[in-house]
């Protein structure tokens, strides 16, 4: 027991303190935050900039009415040719002109003229306002009341009511249920195959650098394979903890830093939006966003954490266990990693197959594919944590559980007896006829 | 009193026997040779005294009792095929091998000071495996396989890839270790190396034993009664001594010296009457015995071996 502690220990120092390890460690979270933060960021820093729009309205139509935000401000122009202000835009400090031709009710076309290319907001903001007033003034001409139009445009919401088998009611959003199935199913699939792989590559470096047949006169074989798998367990143990920790520790303090001033600019935007609309509209929309967080609220306090949390560190482990045993035969049967080929394929393809049944899995979490997938202990690791955030039945998931580990234990055994064989061969092609031979050779 | 024992050891492999009831007996204190040609089932051999693997039949003994994992922590062992981590850190990964085998670190660290100052390589402690060159890490190994101070060593050829001057040390350390009480099995190419370290060999061919016993016993047992004899006088005389119970094997002259090399037919001739029978031809300078070499006697009985298994062989 204390031999296999210090293969442990071993295994797992050597990876944390690689380079490599540290640099994915550390670039991982900020990759990650960057996925989260990087947007707003950006729009943000271009959005810092108070932007003077001169306007020259030919059609008369809109002089002072639209909406200006705290960056993006209009200035009417009436006695100024178009030339004037195209060719000096170095030094009239506008950041751009807008032409509104005549005729701009019936072709609804408007140019805007600038010394360098307009930002996106810029063109969202002018044409979302344009097309505001443009259908506000065809709806008048056509006698319809703008107030009765408004009343009119619905927004259907579905809201999930769960009903549980005791008469329980629950709120549930499966959006939120399915980007967790997604994002937990996917970090398994992927932790697998990197941790597997370097199991693997570490079983083939032991072997081709000789160094096998001195640590195993000391421990035997299995130990060897057992303490390598678990000390790189705890190597994805811990960088997953990092990345989780350093993730959240980032995404906190650039939101604090930035995300404040975000939501103020927001709010100062919605408002001068608003102050345009009359007052019963206001109401309303603001009933509609509270309906809107209330949702997810309730669809957040619907999913039971522990239970996602908890079957996600279980089927990634037991997964990984499962998996790592089979690389660990594999890199023991071959000489170089150039060798694995022939093997690594049927025990990649479940793997993959699971990811592929992703889009079925999470659409119908409870249809014949996701049960049957879930319960496979091949598949089972990734496609039922796919699953879980939907809450699945206890008796599934415990069929799931006993499988998965009885499984485990078999496939661990099996990999030991090949393993041992294996890392003592040097310089002979394997093929399958020849693992099934090293089953049966007698060992300790 | 033997420290280890095999009794008809069997390992079978898919498609061949390596081991056909192999039996040795190991004296306490004693260097032990393993001998026999490539692919003979040293190493299987070898392997299964680590409890590396099992054995498919037979027993196996240390120290009166039947051999147990815990066993191993007595053991050291030099494999044929050695290596390090290449990335490693020499000293991390020696620190590592001995705690593998049972050592505390301190006691661990305590001793390894001890070895690196021996052969001098303090510098290379922190160096990592691959910038060491072959012969450097063969001393690692050996400092590894001796390091927790084992009753009994098994060394798969241990001279291969050394430089004759390590080859010496590594030879005195071998024989200090003996000298301290450690019984030391040397399973070697090099025959001059048996006969200058080891007390006792069993020689493995074809998966089978078929030479066993002490060196001197052996190579006395395939003495075919070759002589030299040194002096200065008349060749001539040298058939009248010796009448016709001889065949003279080859005659050189050196400064006036006669050097011939004989056998003798006769068995029942004694030395003492030889002597007395060559007194006359001169003056005597030497009178030597020639005993095989191990490397005669190896060559002798695996090619003897070959050719009888072979009677039928249709070349004729």
């Amino acid at each position: 027991m204390n031999k296999i502690f210090i293969i442990i220990k071993r295994e797992f120092l050597t990876r944390v303190k690689k380079r490599s390890f540290i640099i994915m460690t550390v670039l991982g979270p900020i990759l990650m935050a960057a996925m989260f933060i990087g947007p707003a960021w950006l729009s943000q820093v271009e959005d810092n900039e108070l932007k003077t729009i001169a306007v020259i309205d030919s059609s008369k139509i809109f002089v002072g009415s639209l909406p200006e935000t705290d960056l993006i401000k209009f200035k009417y122009i009436n006695n100024q040719k178009i030339s004037d202000i195209e060719n000096n835009f170095a030094t009239n400090k506008y950041y751009a002109l807008l032409f509104i031709p005549p005729s701009v009710l019936s072709s609804p076309n408007v140019v805007l003229t600038s010394n360098k290319q307009p930002s996106l907001a810029v063109r969202m903001h002018i044409s979302n306002s344009l097309k505001r007033d443009i259908e506000s003034l065809k709806l008048l001409k056509s006698n319809i009341d703008p107030q009765v139009l408004k009343s009119i445009e619905t927004n259907v919401n579905v809201n999930i009511t769960k009903v549980n088998d005791d008469g329980t009611r629950e709120k549930k959003s499966a959006d939120l249920q399915m980007i967790l199935g997604i994002v937990g199913g996917m970090l398994i699939y992927f932790f697998i195959f990197m941790y597997g792989a370097q199991v693997m590559r570490g079983v083939i470096e032991e072997k081709s650098s000789r160094i096998i047949e001195i640590i195993i006169s000391t421990v035997k074989p299995f130990q060897l394979m057992m303490g390598k798998i678990v000390g790189i367990a705890f190597v994805g143990l811990t960088q997953f903890l990092l990345w989780v920790i350093l993730t959240m520790t980032i995404v906190t303090a650039v939101k604090s830093a930035f995300f404040s001033d975000i939501n103020s600019y927001e709010n100062i935007q919605s408002q001068s939006i608003m102050s345009k609309t009359e007052v019963a509209d206001n109401t309303k929309k603001e009933d509609i966003s509270y309906n809107d967080v209330n949702a997810v609220f309730d669809s957040i306090k619907s999913i039971d954490f522990p239970v996602v949390i908890g079957s996600f560190l279980f089927f990634f482990l037991m997964g990984y266990l499962l998996y790592a045993a089979m690389f660990a035969a594999i890199g023991s049967a071959v000489d170089s990693e150039a060798d694995t080929q022939q093997f690594m394929m049927p025990v990649t393809i479940p793997l993959i197959l699971s990811i592929v049944l992703i889009g079925n899995v999470t659409s119908n979490p409870e249809g014949p594919i996701a049960f049957w997938f879930s319960i496979i202990p091949f598949t089972s690791p990734v496609v039922m944590m796919m699953r879980i955030p939907f809450g699945v039945p206890w008796g599934e998931v415990i069929l799931s559980v006993v499988l998965l580990i009885s499984f485990f234990i078999f496939m661990t055994w099996l990999a030991g007896k090949i393993y041992r064989t294996g890392i003592l061969m040097y310089g002979k092609k394997i093929n399958y006829k020849e693992l099934y031979k090293w089953l049966k050779y007698k060992n300790y | 009193m033997n420290i280890f024992e095999s009794k008809d050891i069997v390992k079978q492999y898919s498609n061949f026997i390596a081991l056909d009831k192999v039996s040795v007996s190991i004296k306490e204190g004693s260097v032990f040779g393993i001998l026999g040609p490539n692919g003979a089932g040293k190493t299987s051999f070898i392997r299964i005294m680590n409890q590396i693997t099992a054995p498919d039949e037979g027993k196996l003994y240390y120290k009166g009792q039947s051999l147990l994992a815990s066993h191993i922590s007595e053991f050291g062992y030099l494999p044929e095929e050695r290596g390090l981590y290449k990335k490693m850190k020499v000293g991390e990964q020696v620190l590592y091998l001995a705690m593998l085998r049972g050592l505390k670190r301190a006691e661990a660290l305590k001793k390894l000071k001890y070895w690196f100052e021996k052969f001098e390589i303090q510098a290379w402690w922190g160096k990592k495996a691959e910038e060491l060159s072959k012969g450097m890490q063969q001393k690692i190994q050996f400092i590894i396989s001796v390091l927790h101070e084992p009753k009994f060593l098994i060394f798969d050829e241990p001279f291969s890839g050394f430089d004759p001057i390590n080859v010496n040390i590594l030879k005195q350390e071998i024989l200090k270790m003996k000298d301290n009480g450690a019984t030391i099995i040397l399973s070697t190419h090099n025959m001059a190396s048996v006969e200058e370290l080891c007390d006792d060999i069993v020689l493995i061919n074809k998966a089978k034993t078929v030479l066993s016993g002490s060196v001197n016993e052996i190579r006395k047992q395939y003495k075919d009664n070759t002589f030299t004899v040194t002096f200065s006088g008349f060749v001539n005389l040298i058939e009248a001594s010796l009448r016709h119970q001889y065949q003279i094997l080859s005659h050189d002259e050196k400064e006036s010296l006669h050097i011939i090399k004989f056998k003798l037919l006769d068995n029942s001739v004694t030395t003492n009457m030889l002597l007395t029978g060559l007194l006359p031809i001169g003056n005597i300078v030497s009178f030597n015995e020639i005993l095989p070499t191990m490397n005669d006697i190896f060559i002798k009985v695996v090619e003897g071996a070959f050719n009888n298994v072979v009677p039928n062989d249709t070349r004729n």
